[in-house]
Formats: C-alpha cells, sequence, structure tokens
C-alpha cells in the first residue's frame, strides 16, 4: 500500500486525536495474549479456577453494537463470602476492558447484565474475584454478523 | 449528550429480599474508535464509572469502558432490609455527574 501525503495527514491527525482521547495508543485490535495480560493483572497472577461462573452471550450476535451479556457467580453473598468484582474482556476489541463489575454483601446476589460492543468475532471472558482470595474464569465465544466499532 | 437518567426500581419489597433494578442513561458513548466525516477520530466521551447506593451505603459500582454499547444499560440486584433511598450516579468523561433516586418501601 503505497501512502500518498493525503493517507499521511489522515493518519497522523487521526492518531493525534485518538492520542488525546484515549489511554490505549494503538488502535489495532488486541489479541488474545494482551487479554490473558490483563486477566493477569486483574488476579495479580493468582490461580484461575475454570467455572463456577456463568457467563451468558449469545452464540451468534448479528448487530455487534448491543449484544446483551450478563454473569452471575454463586455466592452466599454475605459479610465473610462474597463476590467482590467480575471483569469482563472481550479479546477481539481495540480495549478488550469492556467493564468491571464492583459487588457487596448487599447486593443479596453476585448477577448483572449490560450490553455491549464487539467488532468481530472474538471470546468474551468473565473472572471473579472472590473475597477469600480465589478466582473464578470462563469464557464464551460470540460469533458477530457486523461488527460494532470504527465506522 | 449525556439526559435523563431512566431506572425501575420495586416500590415496595419485603425485609430481607433481593430485588432486581435496571438503569439505563442515554449517552452516546462514543467510543474514540470512529472517525467522523473529515476522517479524523471522534474524541472519546463516555461514562466511565456507575455507583449505585442505598441508604447511602454503596453497594454495586462499575467501571466502565468504551466496550459498553450507547445508552449504557446495566441491571443489577439489591437485598434491602429497611425503607430507605437509592442512589444512582453515572459519571462522564468531561467530570459530568447524573444522578437519580428512587425510594423504596420495606416492610
Amino acid at each position: 500500500m503505497n501512502i500518498t501525503r493525503r493517507r499521511a495527514l489522515t493518519l497522523s491527525a487521526g492518531s493525534m486525536a485518538f492520542f488525546m482521547a484515549s489511554m490505549h495508543f494503538s488502535n489495532a485490535n488486541a489479541t488474545a495474549e494482551d487479554t490473558e495480560k490483563m486477566v493477569e493483572e486483574f488476579s495479580g497472577g493468582a490461580k484461575l479456577t475454570i467455572g463456577k461462573i456463568d457467563l451468558t452471550t449469545p452464540e451468534i450476535a448479528e448487530n455487534g453494537n448491543t449484544v446483551p451479556i450478563s454473569v452471575e457467580v454463586d455466592s452466599p453473598m454475605n459479610a465473610d463470602n462474597f463476590v467482590e468484582s467480575v471483569a469482563i474482556f472481550a479479546d477481539g476489541n481495540p480495549n478488550p476492558e469492556v467493564i468491571t463489575f464492583n459487588f457487596t454483601a448487599l447486593s443479596g446476589v453476585a448477577s448483572a447484565k449490560t450490553r455491549i460492543r464487539l467488532a468481530k468475532t472474538q471470546n468474551v471472558v468473565a473472572v471473579a474475584k472472590m473475597s477469600d482470595g480465589s478466582f473464578r474464569y470462563t469464557k464464551n465465544q460470540v460469533k458477530v454478523t457486523i461488527g460494532g466499532c470504527g465506522g | 449528550m449525556a439526559s435523563k437518567p431512566r431506572v425501575k426500581v420495586p416500590k415496595k419489597a419485603s425485609v430481607g429480599e433481593i430485588i432486581r433494578m435496571k438503569t439505563l442513561i442515554s449517552h452516546k458513548m462514543e467510543s474514540g474508535q470512529r472517525k467522523g466525516k473529515d476522517g479524523k477520530l471522534i474524541p472519546r466521551k463516555i461514562i466511565n464509572k456507575f455507583m449505585a447506593s442505598f441508604n447511602d451505603t454503596e453497594f454495586f459500582s462499575a467501571k466502565v469502558g468504551p466496550s459498553i454499547s450507547a445508552n449504557p444499560y446495566i441491571e443489577f440486584s439489591a437485598k434491602v432490609n429497611e425503607s430507605g433511598t437509592f442512589k444512582f450516579i453515572w459519571i462522564d468523561d468531561d467530570g459530568s455527574k447524573y444522578s437519580t433516586e428512587k425510594k423504596i418501601t420495606v416492610g
């Protein structure tokens, strides 16, 4: 691909705006490795128990602009034993950190629902931090027909 | 432009009941990834934090990223032991704070 003068200008203007607007410089979509690093940062390198956390995502999302997801972690949710937080990552989005839910014993149940953007077919990862310092991990693949980023 | 937050909370509950609430705020959630007509990236402007408290005690919050859809919708629960007021707060990248309150009668 030849970089024309116009394209060079657009690129530099674009990256400037992006630099001012966002904490992540790269405009490329994240890789699974980037997401793994973020998961590791969230868990502090602790062992992740696979399962015991329910992540509900559609198998196929026709519109990546708004994909409903819900997460629920089985826990008595009392002062001694509760889910502190659940972080959601999307490993093919420009910024994989989607949302982090913070719960307390007053939440009653560790369950939350939201709507997310997915740029392309990718894995949605959920990691729960329990009050005893353990972590639970799960991931679902979502096939995306029309991406929800860029434009 | 963010405007009216909309929240659904039951008006009544019994003591110790776990109730479900739905929250939504109108907001573009400009991700910082989109290009405008001039080919330049549109600067990021999103709701980056959401907090819910009951009688001034925070019981749920969320750190929100640009991958959340426009008009961010969050649904979650609370255990109520007494009557009181729920307060919901959304924080915008530009520092603006939007909030709304809902009362519940427990007993």
